[in-house]
């Protein structure tokens, strides 16, 4: 791990990848054992190291899984598969599944189809942020922990900054506090962690996850951040680290987008009571409402 | 020795680290891990003769997490 200017064999590196999730965790303040977490598995790399780790600390943990109903290639089968392997093999692992099409009667696939001017991704993106928050809230689970790791936030970070989102600027983090008692504490233990890094523990630790992507993620600009930013840390060692932690402290400590930093007035939606910014009804409930 | 990943697979000799023949074959040493014979290696073990690598995609950004 050349960021870290570390080197460890197989058994010291999974015990410095558990030990410095605990750090994080603690470093940002994001929970604390007497809380419940809800952690969102995929069947992904990042989702079930995550879950493997925070069961590991003791921490009092349920994995949420939703079904998108994404069947090209079989994708949501097989990942749920995986999410089915791991808990039975993990002792103390348990989780729920939230399944779009039996919940709301289309998958995420069929609001997509209805939809040609929206990307996949981006509807994706809404259904599942608002079933994790849900699931919390209704299960009073403390916070919602997701896999998100540091080559994610730097994409994200990256792509902000080229257009200047001052919003999403003034808001990315390891931790988004909860603004509302409907909206849950949303925190990322892997934020310190380079992608390869949880790939190699996911895969020394023997736990097996989908390694295909997501059949609509090809062309995401989430990837070809990822490669822009592999490239410059090739040329410079750390850069991707560098550029995202100085980020976050230089926005404390300069103060940066102070102004877009005001709170967001939030209401419940008239539908389904979650928190939200627009007037009536939510972005999710809007999606069902439009056709 | 015989290198795969996902559905491409490349023959070449023993004898490079397991960077130069990432970069050799085309892939971003950045982007893959690099499993020899059923062990996750770093990438500058040297390759031998006879080994089976299977290169691992590191990138995500679809759902899986």
């Amino acid at each position: 791990m050349r960021q870290h200017k570390l080197s460890l064999c197989r058994e010291h590196f999974l015990e410095w990848f558990v030990s410095h999730t605990d750090r994080v965790i603690e470093k940002y303040g994001m929970f604390g054992h007497e809380e419940r977490i809800l952690v969102a598995v995929s069947g992904g790399k990042d989702s079930l190291a995550l879950w493997d780790v925070l069961l590991r600390l003791g921490y009092q943990v349920q994995g949420l899984y939703i079904d998108l109903g994404i069947g090209d290639e079989g994708y949501s089968e097989q990942s749920k598969e995986m999410v089915k392997s791991f808990a039975e093999r993990r002792e103390g692992a348990s989780f729920r599944i939230a399944d779009v099409k039996a919940t709301y009667g289309k998958s995420v696939l069929e609001l997509a189809l209805e939809r040609p001017g929206r990307k996949t991704c981006s509807l994706c993106g809404l259904v599942k942020r608002h079933i994790m928050n849900r699931e919390a809230y209704e299960g009073g689970f403390a916070a919602v922990a997701t896999g998100h790791n540091l080559d994610d936030e730097a994409a994200v970070l990256l792509q902000n900054t080229l257009r200047w989102q001052t919003g999403y600027l003034a808001r990315q983090a390891p931790v988004l506090p909860s603004t509302h008692p409907h909206l849950s504490r949303k925190v990322k233990p892997f934020v310190r962690f380079y992608e390869r890094d949880t790939a190699a523990y996911t895969l020394s630790r023997g736990i097996d996850y989908i390694y295909e992507e997501c059949p609509y993620s090809k062309g995401a600009t989430t990837i070809f951040y990822k490669e822009l930013l592999n490239q410059l840390e090739t040329r410079s060692r750390g850069a991707r680290q560098q550029f995202y932690l100085s980020f976050l402290q230089a926005r404390e400590s300069e103060g940066l987008f102070q102004g877009t930093r005001a709170q967001v007035e939030l209401h419940e939606c008239a539908e389904c009571g979650q928190p939200t910014s627009a007037p009536e009804l939510c972005a999710f409930c809007r999606l069902w409402e439009e056709k | 020795m015989k290198i795969a990943y996902r559905d491409n697979k490349w023959e070449m000799k023993g004898g490079s680290t397991a960077r130069a023949a990432i970069k050799k074959v085309g892939l971003d040493p950045e982007a893959v891990l690099v499993v020899r014979n059923g062990q996750l290696v770093t990438d500058d073990t040297v390759l031998q003769e006879g080994d089976e690598i299977k290169l691992i995609a590191v990138i995500s950004g679809g759902t899986g997490g």
